[in-house]
């Protein structure tokens, strides 16, 4: 757009230079600078500055020092567990999810309520709680446990045991985030499905499935995200061993209660790089999903 | 009647866009058995193993001391993070949701950030900043404020666990609302505090509910990035969870189950309350069920 020439009757035109475009549109409605000063202040004192120093602490170390601790073999093992058990744990949940999520949008039976209030029990319930409770069920004493024992199933202290408290902490995730894209499953199309002669298990898999599964993929990366973080759940039931079955922010609290900060940081950062790379991945699943189907 | 026409109340009759009853049943028992195995018998356990020496053990081992004090220190901290959350929340989604500025949707995806951070990491950045060898450290020393291992560090780190549950609940419901109501408001001659409390607070009361809610379940719960902050100091800064470690540890079963299970009782109260909110004010929430 140009410069906006107004010429009244008889006076010689003035020119009004159009103004740079505003960092923020004008509001009747009072109070922006207050709450957004707010919300700023908070969110660099709370968030943004504390992450900052951790990224700063850092770069103390040359790149030798922090590859050293990065590839030595402990953190390398902590990794490995972390990351096979939540990739191991999204996808029961995936699976287990999927059908909970299906059966809680489309079917009616006895006490749904209850079981649609309860799937979200893993927000509510402290993991410190699901830790113990998880571990008194399957330690090899306790019922559950004593059975798969006989069987020669170990879970408690193993890393079968990690993969039952991170599947707990990631169930809600999945399946919240289908219940409600099944819900608002158009049915016309799946009754010109079957008018087209497609079979229940083939319109299922070609005609459901496809809008579902961006919500399945974010579902599915969403636990995995809460799983490879997930420290008060794991702890109790994963006996710890070095090696064998220590998560890594396990590792962390280790190299802080040793006063090794830069032990502490340098897997730190590790995790918070795999965070940000999960966060993206998310945030392009629902692009690509906005592209295609119209929905997020 | 001629036979083409399905009668869909006949008992022979199933539609053709629903399962055959055997799979219905099927899937309805997978999920039923998956749901029980990793989210009610957990549950059960809790209490089972709190109650399993009687009424008098479980009374006797939550009145300990260590454990009375745990508990009045989880009151103070949920008391001091999530109001400070629900004033950052509404300021947030006030912001958000009733201006256009360039930037705005970065600042909401930092709002989540706090979300996708591991607790132990949410922890250890206070520990950076405000601990005996971080950089505030030196500084918190000689003027002889201690953050790390005391209260305010703990309350730090369950705000940082905390922070996005009210901002994202009000934020998408804020933007639904749109800002007619508030203009009407100003227009007629309301200030914008006027405004706030008797156009928007209103519209908002669900909402806001649900967040604290969820906010508070979490502030009370939250053991990770406290664990990392908190020292440990028996009967000083324990918090719930971390005393339930410290007595399952010292082999303390049942005083363990019993502190638990009044964690346990609290989670059960919110998913409650949560349902109720859920069903009587659902298209009052910016949405049910996420």
């Amino acid at each position: 757009m140009g410069a906006i020439a107004i010429q009244p009757a008889g006076v010689k035109p003035v020119v009004i230079q159009p103004a740079a475009r505003p960092w923020r549109q004008p509001s009747v409605i009072p109070g922006f600078g207050l709450t957004f000063g707010f919300a700023m202040t908070y969110l660099s004192l709370i968030v943004l500055i504390p992450i900052a120093a951790l990224i700063l602490r850092t770069t103390e170390l040359s790149w030798q020092q922090y590859w050293e601790i990065a590839s030595s073999e402990r953190v390398i093992a902590a990794l490995r567990l972390s990351f096979g058990a939540s990739l191991l744990a999204a996808t029961i949940n995936a699976v287990f999810g999927l059908v909970a999520a299906w059966v809680l949008a489309r079917y009616d039976f006895p006490f749904k309520r209850i079981v649609d209030a309860i799937v979200d029990l893993p927000f509510a319930l402290p993991t410190a709680v699901a830790g113990i409770a998880l571990t008194a069920i399957f330690d090899r004493n306790a019922w559950v446990g004593s059975t798969l024992d006989a069987f020669g199933i170990q879970v408690a202290y193993t890393w079968i045991g990690v993969t039952v408290a991170l599947t707990f902490i990631g169930l809600p995730f999945v399946v919240r985030t289908l219940q409600p894209v099944i819900a608002e499953i158009d049915r016309e199309i799946e009754e010109a499905a079957a008018t087209l002669g497609a079979g229940r298990w083939r319109a299922f898999v070609r005609v459901i499935l496809p809008p579902l599964l961006p919500a399945l993929l974010t579902g599915y990366v969403l636990a995995l995200a809460r799983a490879v973080g997930e420290y008060g759940s794991v702890i109790f039931i994963a006996g710890n061993i070095p090696y064998k079955t220590e998560i890594a922010p396990l590792l962390i609290v280790i190299r802080l209660t040793e006063f090794d900060y830069s032990g502490a940081t340098a897997v730190a950062t590790i995790m918070l790089a795999i965070s940000f790379a999960i966060f993206l991945v998310i945030n392009l699943i629902q692009a690509w999903a906005r592209r295609k189907f119209g929905n997020a | 009647m001629p036979d083409r026409v399905h009668d869909a109340s006949s008992p022979g009759w199933r539609s053709p866009t629903a399962e055959a009853p055997l799979v219905k049943a099927l899937l309805i028992g997978t999920a039923l058995l998956f749901l029980g195995v990793f989210l009610l018998a957990p549950l059960i356990t809790v209490f089972v193993a709190a109650l399993s020496k009687g009424a008098a053990v479980f009374v006797a081992s939550l009145g300990d001391a260590d454990t009375l004090a745990a508990i009045r220190l989880t009151l103070l901290v949920a008391a001091i993070a999530v109001p400070a959350n629900l004033v950052f929340g509404v300021a947030a989604a006030w912001a958000i949701a009733k201006y256009e500025f360039r930037g705005k949707t970065l600042l909401t995806t930092l709002i989540d950030l706090p979300f996708s951070v591991s607790p132990v990491v949410a922890g250890l950045i206070y520990v950076i900043l405000f601990g005996a060898h971080g950089y505030l450290g030196p500084w918190l020393n000689a003027h002889n404020i201690q953050i790390i291992f005391a209260v305010p560090g703990i309350v730090l780190a369950t705000i940082f666990v905390t922070f996005p549950f009210v901002a994202r609940e009000l934020i998408p419901l804020m933007q639904k609302q749109g800002s007619q109501d508030e203009e009407a408001a100003i227009s007629l001659g309301a200030s914008g505090w006027q405004t706030f409390l008797r156009v928007t607070l209103p519209n908002i009361k669900w909402g806001l509910m649900y967040g604290v809610l969820l906010c508070n379940a979490r502030a009370m719960g939250e053991f990770g990035a406290v664990s990392v902050v908190s020292g440990h100091i028996r009967g000083q800064t324990n918090t719930m969870p971390l005393q339930i470690e410290i007595l399952y540890n010292d082999y303390q079963w049942v005083a363990a189950f019993a502190a638990a299970s009044l964690l346990a009782l609290l989670a059960l109260v919110t998913l409650v309350v949560k349902s109720v909110l859920e069903w009587r004010f659902g298209d009052e929430l910016a949405s049910v069920h996420r």
